[in-house]
């Protein structure tokens, strides 16, 4: 195949992939969209297997095969609440990926006519460095975003002190090594600059708390974008880069939409910590609050007309949202119009509970955004809210101390009722009370999610 | 006439193009599906497997050989993991 044939397929190659993102902006078109981007993939391997270098196939077949395998065991077996943690490995394995393949272009510059070993052009070079630096951050920080959402370690912010000058320290000695290397061409230079880049990847994860994972997983993906886009110029590859510029784009928009969903900047999330000091100041208060049972939250939903179901985090962990169908089936049948009221940074990524709700059969037209539902509590009976908690804390509206101050939530409190399924009274992630627990209007039903579900059907 | 442009040039303007494609492409993509965005976006950022390619094709064997192999595979877990998982999901979604 021609230079220019093969460039004229990375271009087809690279529209594909633009076609699978714009398929997303419905959930019919969606699965069109998917095809286009295995499509897209097809052409761009193939397209590569064609250059008149590539003469040994049997390593790529014995790789394809076995990563092949791997990858679609996974993709089948995995459970739809671990979504985030598969998501974080994914991004691991890329980011690795373009380590290895800054790493190959440095052995054998040759194969991808940038030059000759220790005679690397300076573009390519720098293109290489930041490829290679990007991908190691992006594995390192996934590898850390996965152990904390699979919870190898725990999930709380890991602080100490000098922490960002200690960062700042590696960031400064990272663009050193990275000028050397660039300049100098010496294989130390290189690996030390991997090195350090790894490190700084870890470091920058472990401060960040659990409930700030929907951020750190998006800002991730945009790092693996980034990264691929690096080893495209490295490659003077347009699918690369043009993937590499999309994911890259997709990554920080989404990283842009949870900071919002959040009132935080951008940095207040990455630099740390959050939740960490608030824990603690709250007096527990022995005001009066309202708990009842299975059935009274039968008896409440029975005489209902409109409800409107929270779903958080909590739902993942108790594998819930089976349990959740099955009662507002019995709902449905009795006529209540039952619908589903999805916060932008309820669970551990962006739209996780969408996909646990899609899982467990509930029609995606009933499940309504945040702007989109928020008016209608007022309007509605009940409100039962299942496994969230700061996303429906009016402090975020009345008290301008409170850390989660401004952000915007959903307003379950303007419902006639609110039912509250939670295990305690222990405050959410922000670690602050919720002032709904308080109200008048709100039950709890305390226990663990998918046992107070099936009772509740019971009761029904 | 003007002096030759450097062919880096045009990289970076298809670079920066795609980024403002990327950019209005996914304040379109509904909230309801941005785990599956991510998914594919992971699938498809894996075409850096191309670049593992490269390593991983001349004849005998060299240290850039053998971090090509692994970067396929790496790259082709991905692949295969982030189009099926995204499929998996993407069937899931189904109207009333």
């Amino acid at each position: 195949m021609t230079g220019n044939l093969s460039a004229l397929a990375y271009l087809i190659a690279g529209i594909c992939f633009i076609m699978a993102l714009r398929g997303l902006s419905h959930p019919e078109s969606a699965r069109r969209g998917n095809l286009y981007g295995m499509v897209g993939m097809v052409i761009a391997v193939l397209t590569t297997l064609a250059a008149p270098n590539v003469v040994g196939y049997e390593l790529i077949i014995l790789g394809l095969a076995i990563g092949g395998a791997i990858g679609t065991v996974v993709a089948l077996k995995i459970q739809m609440t671990a979504m985030p943690q598969l998501v974080a490995a994914f991004h691991s394995l890329v980011g690795m990926a373009a380590v290895l393949v800054a790493a190959a272009a440095y052995n054998s510059p040759d194969a991808y006519g940038i030059g000759t070993p220790g005679d690397i052009k300076l573009a390519s070079r720098i293109e290489m460095s930041l490829g290679a630096v990007i991908g190691a951050i992006t594995f390192s920080g996934s590898v850390v975003a996965f152990a904390k959402l699979q919870e190898l370690v725990g999930s709380a912010p890991l602080v100490f002190r000098g922490q960002h000058p200690l960062n700042l320290l590696i960031g400064v000695a990272m663009a050193v090594v990275g000028v050397s290397y660039c300049v100098t061409q010496s294989p130390e230079w290189f690996w030390v600059m991997i090195f350090l880049s790894f490190l700084i990847g870890v470091l920058l994860i472990i401060p960040i708390g659990g409930a700030d994972m929907p951020v750190v997983v998006s800002v991730l993906n945009s790092y693996s974008g980034w990264a691929a886009a690096g080893i495209g110029f490295t490659l003077e590859n347009s699918a690369l880069i043009i993937t590499g510029a999309l994911v890259g784009s997709s990554g920080a928009i989404l990283s842009y939409i949870m900071c919002r969903a959040m009132n935080r900047s951008f940095f207040n999330v990455i630099l740390g910590g959050f939740g960490v000091e608030g824990g603690a100041q709250i007096a527990r208060s022995d005001r009066a609050v309202k708990a009842g049972s299975a059935e009274d939250a039968g008896f409440i939903l029975k005489s209902a007309r409109s409800v409107i179901i929270v779903p958080g985090y909590g739902m993942a962990v108790a594998q819930a949202q089976h349990a959740l169908r099955e009662m507002t089936d019995k709902l449905k049948e009795r006529g209540v119009l039952v619908r589903y009221a999805i916060h932008p940074v309820a669970g551990r990524m962006p739209g996780h509970m969408n996909v646990l709700l899609a899982e467990a059969n509930v029609p995606y037209d009933e499940v309504a955004e945040l702007e989109e539902i928020n008016s209608d509590f007022s309007s509605t009976d009940v409100a039962f809210v299942i496994g969230a908690n700061d996303v429906t804390n009016p402090a975020a509206r009345t008290d301008s101390t409170s850390p989660i101050y401004g952000m915007p939530i959903l307003d379950v409190e303007k419902a006639a009722t609110v039912l509250f399924v939670k295990r305690s009274l222990s405050p959410g992630y922000a670690g602050i009370d919720n002032e709904l627990f308080y109200k008048t209007n709100n039950m709890m039903l305390f226990g663990d999610a998918k046992k107070m579900l099936e009772g509740i059907t019971q009761a029904l | 006439m003007e002096a030759a442009v450097d062919p880096f040039i045009f990289r970076l303007t298809i670079f920066v193009l795609a980024i403002f494609v990327g950019y209005y492409v996914v304040w379109s993509v509904t909230p309801a599906l941005h785990t599956p965005l991510m998914s594919v976006t992971n699938a498809i950022s894996s075409v850096i497997i191309v670049g593992a390619l490269i390593a991983a094709a001349p004849e005998g064997m060299s240290a850039a050989k053998i971090l090509g192999f692994i970067a396929v595979i790496l790259a082709a877990i991905n692949i295969f993991g982030g189009f099926v998982v995204t499929q998996r999901m993407l069937q899931m979604f189904r109207k009333r």
